[in-house]
């Protein structure tokens, strides 16, 4: 029955969603805007970056990191706020489905609310006039990444006892990330055991796989299993801790 | 039927409940009652499975709800002491997501949606989100939502706290109603008229253990029926007696101003526990 409860648990969230779609998209409009400007006009008109512009340098960083960002916060903050604050979790709890479905349905709202954000930078991007190859890779690494993250949201949200180390957590893991994972510049120019580390994250790997593809280059293979690696392992345990909150 | 066995939940150190022995019948209205603190919202957590017991065993209707708890969650509804409706959906939406998740028919559902909406009166209000909802409002949509999936028993947990009187006398209308359909309601107060005026059984809990248990009638008797108040001095003095004419010859010894009346829960309450409710 799973099928049927992941979806009732999907369903309470596109409900919200879509009252609060003008809001959410306008929301969404503006981290990436001032990215756009400040790197694609601002700082990066006229830097070359691998024999391209810095604008389509920037876009797929600009890409994963809006995708993370917004599936983590969409499923973190929210399912947080459900736990400690406004107790809706119990109803989920108390009702006949499993901590299986209820993970799925929370991850997989979190993912589409990141598709649609990465959409509106893609959107954004060519009114600025990048030019970017997009096809089905593309998009299938735009939903791991979204993926992955939402289901980070929920291990955070489950075991993070305060809204304030929630927001501990953002600062300490998920704002270094949007910087140094390959998402404004290359992490290869940074020293070698710094270099190392980011090499190991997640973001790192959605960064790079959206830059080959958008430049024309094909998948990377390994980048997209990292991610779909990242994408089992967090599901895994987001099942666990929400099994184990009794 | 609700039984508990030697029901137990240790939190480090502290003992919330030390070993319930209870057995409530098909068709009754049971109160728990106790000062803050006593295990009334533990015991309940444990019976609607948000909580785990640290030992001994509790049955709904034969299922134990430890091990069998799916089938626990299709027979129980709960309304629990805080407002944990959905925010963010309007009152229709919180009981059709009640109704998803326990995975009624899409025409059934509907038709179950309309019903309970009449029922707590709410369908003027039905397509409004629920934060614009008054304190009453909101605790007669909980109860909507518990009755949703046709439970066999129903666990309220402090359902009239902060309610004005019109609203708990509606309430307890509602909570009558459901009982004289066949349903059985466990509930928690410290509002000692509440329990007086709906339960046909009381059970009183100090430091997680049941101190006495009986009709608001027997626990009278067994304390005292008849109470005498004197207002000498600071505090009032409260003394319980079997009858009228001891309690008269008692009257007579006492200087400064005396009331003779009949005990209520609440004297009960105070002669077994020690505090006021609320401490």
């Amino acid at each position: 029955m799973i099928e049927i409860d992941f979806y009732t648990v999907f369903w309470r969230e596109m409900v919200v969603f879509r009252r609060t779609f003008v809001k959410f998209f306008a929301s969404r409009l503006v981290s990436p805007l001032l990215y756009l400007v400040a790197f694609g006009w601002g700082l990066g008109r006229g830097i070359q970056m691998n024999g391209g512009n810095y604008l389509e340098f920037v876009v797929p960083g600009i890409i994963a990191l809006s995708a993370m960002n917004t599936s983590f916060n969409a499923v973190g903050v929210s399912l947080n706020m459900s736990r400690l604050y406004h107790k809706t979790l119990e109803e989920y709890l108390i009702a006949p489905i499993s901590a299986g479905a209820f993970v799925l349905g929370k991850v997989l709202a979190g993912t589409v609310r990141g598709l649609v954000a990465s959409l509106i930078i893609l959107v954004l991007a060519f009114v600025f006039g990048a030019h970017l190859a997009i096809n089905g890779w593309f998009f299938l690494v735009v939903i791991l990444t979204c993926f992955l993250f939402a289901a980070l949201g929920v291990v955070a949200a489950m075991t993070i006892n305060s809204h304030e180390d929630m927001a501990n957590f953002a600062t300490f893991v998920i704002l270094p990330m949007s910087f140094l994972c390959g998402t404004f510049f290359s992490p290869d120019r940074l020293p070698g055991a710094i270099a190392y580390i980011i090499e190991v994250l997640p973001l790192t790997h959605a960064s790079h796989a959206l830059r080959a593809l958008a430049r024309g280059d094909g998948l990377l293979p390994v980048s997209l299993a990292v991610l779909a690696g990242y994408a089992a392992v967090l599901f895994v345990a987001g099942v666990m801790v929400v099994k184990r909150v009794r | 039927m609700i039984e508990l066995r030697q029901l137990t939940k240790h939190y480090g150190n502290i003992i919330a409940v030390a070993g319930l022995d209870l057995h409530i019948e098909k068709g009754e209205i049971f109160a728990l009652l106790g000062p803050n603190g006593a295990g009334k919202t533990t015991t309940i957590r444990m019976l609607t499975m948000l909580t785990k017991p640290t030992g001994g065993t509790a049955l709904i209707n034969g299922y134990d709800v430890m091990r069998d708890l799916d089938r626990v969650k299709k027979e129980i509804g709960v309304v629990p002491q805080h407002m944990n409706l959905d925010q963010e959906l309007t009152a229709r939406e919180n009981l059709e997501l009640h109704g998803r998740l326990h995975r009624i028919p899409a025409s059934r559902r509907q038709e179950r949606i309309e019903e309970l909406l009449d029922y707590v009166e709410l369908r003027e209000r039905a397509g409004d989100l629920v934060n614009k909802f008054s304190g009453g409002m909101k605790r007669r949509l909980m109860i909507a939502r518990a009755l949703m999936h046709n439970p066999k028993v129903l666990f309220l947990d402090e359902p009239t706290v902060g309610l004005d009187p019109q609203t708990r006398r509606k309430i307890w209308d509602l909570i009558r109603r459901m009982n004289s359909e066949g349903m059985t309601v466990l509930l928690t107060t410290h509002y000692i008229e509440e329990a007086e005026v709906l339960c046909h059984r009381v059970g009183i809990m100090d430091k997680g253990r049941l101190i006495a248990l009986g009709t608001p009638r027997e626990l009278k008797q067994k304390v005292g029926e008849v109470v005498v108040e004197s207002f000498g001095g600071k505090d009032t003095g409260y003394k319980l007696f079997p009858s009228r004419d001891r309690a008269l010859a008692y009257a007579g010894q006492l200087d400064g101003n005396v009331l003779i009346r009949e005990a209520n829960l609440e004297d009960v309450f105070v002669e077994l526990t020690g505090r006021k409710v609320g401490d």
